[in-house]
């Protein structure tokens, strides 16, 4: 099949995951809005960074006006994920795909592109393809940015400050239906809530410690202790 | 915030995000299966969420019991597995609806 025509096909897959990622792209240019971000800052974070979860974070650390270190050592962490995912996707990709594409084809990578890529199989599977599904997904991500700037200008204060909430309803909605009846997870999940309150509750820790940091040290104890603990579960995860 | 300074930390982002996209690419070697480095890997999606849920959700709105209450809904409607899209829309409703009603 010519390179064209497993494009087309690549762009509308994506455009179903366009449908997905607008309407929280919206959310995330109304909340950067909201936490009075700069449009300039918001629209190439989305242009250059291209990950919805960090991007969340990000704007809302920026409000705070905690430190450029831990943002960036944060936003590292929570994309961290990422690395697996291109080990296995390149493992599937690399026979089928022209080398100097890889590159380009890599900076497209998240759960959502992962996700579809990861379940295609091995004739639908090319260069072409998997960079029209790459393009609308990303396209669609800095498009709904930049409209959810634009329309937040004319919302009423009350809706304003409700919406501190959204990324964390995301976060939320993201993790429930993801560690829901895995006991392994739950537990796990658990784990990090305690770290993560001890971090914040204890004067003494929480005095000598910012938001970011708090994440991190969060992070790294608890996947460490359920990497250590939950041998044989933590495998068993797909 | 300076200006400035936001557009750098933004650069950074990028380039720390970027780099663990590209680097499985260039040296293409997957990690040991059941190391526990894999394990470690695997685990961090669930715990950077509950770390970014918790406790930063206590002082996402205007008091404690309204964030709770937004929290809460957000947790059951994904529980029941609804769209990304309508949980965080119905948390958002939920605060308004309560903030209205005090």
């Amino acid at each position: 099949m010519k390179f064209q025509s497993r494009f087309i096909k690549g762009i509308i897959k994506g455009s179903h995951i366009s449908i997905g990622y607008i309407p929280i792209g919206i959310s995330f240019g109304l909340i950067a809005k909201a936490l009075d971000i700069p449009n300039e800052v918001v629209i190439l974070m989305s242009l250059i960074v291209y990950a919805g979860a960090s991007q969340f974070m990000a704007v809302s650390l920026m409000s705070t006006g905690i430190g450029m270190v831990e943002i960036v050592l944060t936003t590292f962490i929570v994309n961290l994920r990422h690395l697996l995912m291109s080990a296995s996707l390149s493992q599937k990709v690399h026979k089928n795909a022209d080398e100097k594409l890889l590159p380009i084809i890599a900076f497209g990578i998240t759960d959502e592109t992962f996700a579809y890529i990861s379940m295609a199989d091995q004739e639908e599977l090319s260069d072409a393809w998997i960079l029209g599904i790459n393009i609308v997904a990303y396209l669609s991500w800095v498009g709904s940015t930049v409209v959810g700037l634009y329309l937040s200008a004319s919302l009423p204060d009350i809706i304003q400050s409700s919406m501190g909430i959204s990324l964390y309803a995301m976060f939320i909605a993201l993790l429930v239906p993801n560690i829901k009846g895995k006991s392994v997870l739950l537990k796990i999940t658990g784990i990090s809530i305690i770290s993560s309150s001890i971090l914040y509750f204890i004067p003494v820790i929480s005095k000598n410690i910012s938001s970011g940091w708090r994440v991190i040290i969060t992070i790294l104890i608890s996947s460490a202790i359920g990497a250590f603990f939950y041998e044989e579960e933590v495998n068993a995860i797909e | 915030m300076l200006l400035n300074n936001l557009i750098y930390i933004v650069i950074g982002m990028a380039i720390v995000t970027y780099i663990p996209r590209l680097i499985p690419f260039v040296f293409i070697n997957d990690l040991k299966e059941n190391s526990f480095t894999k394990r470690f890997m695997k685990l961090i999606p669930y715990t950077a969420l509950s770390a970014l849920i918790f406790p930063g959700i206590i002082t996402a709105t205007n008091s404690t019991l309204s964030a709770m209450i937004g929290g809460i809904v957000a947790i059951v409607l994904s529980y029941l597995e609804l769209n990304v899209v309508i949980v965080i829309i119905s948390s958002i409703m939920s605060i308004i609806i309560f903030q209205l009603v005090i």
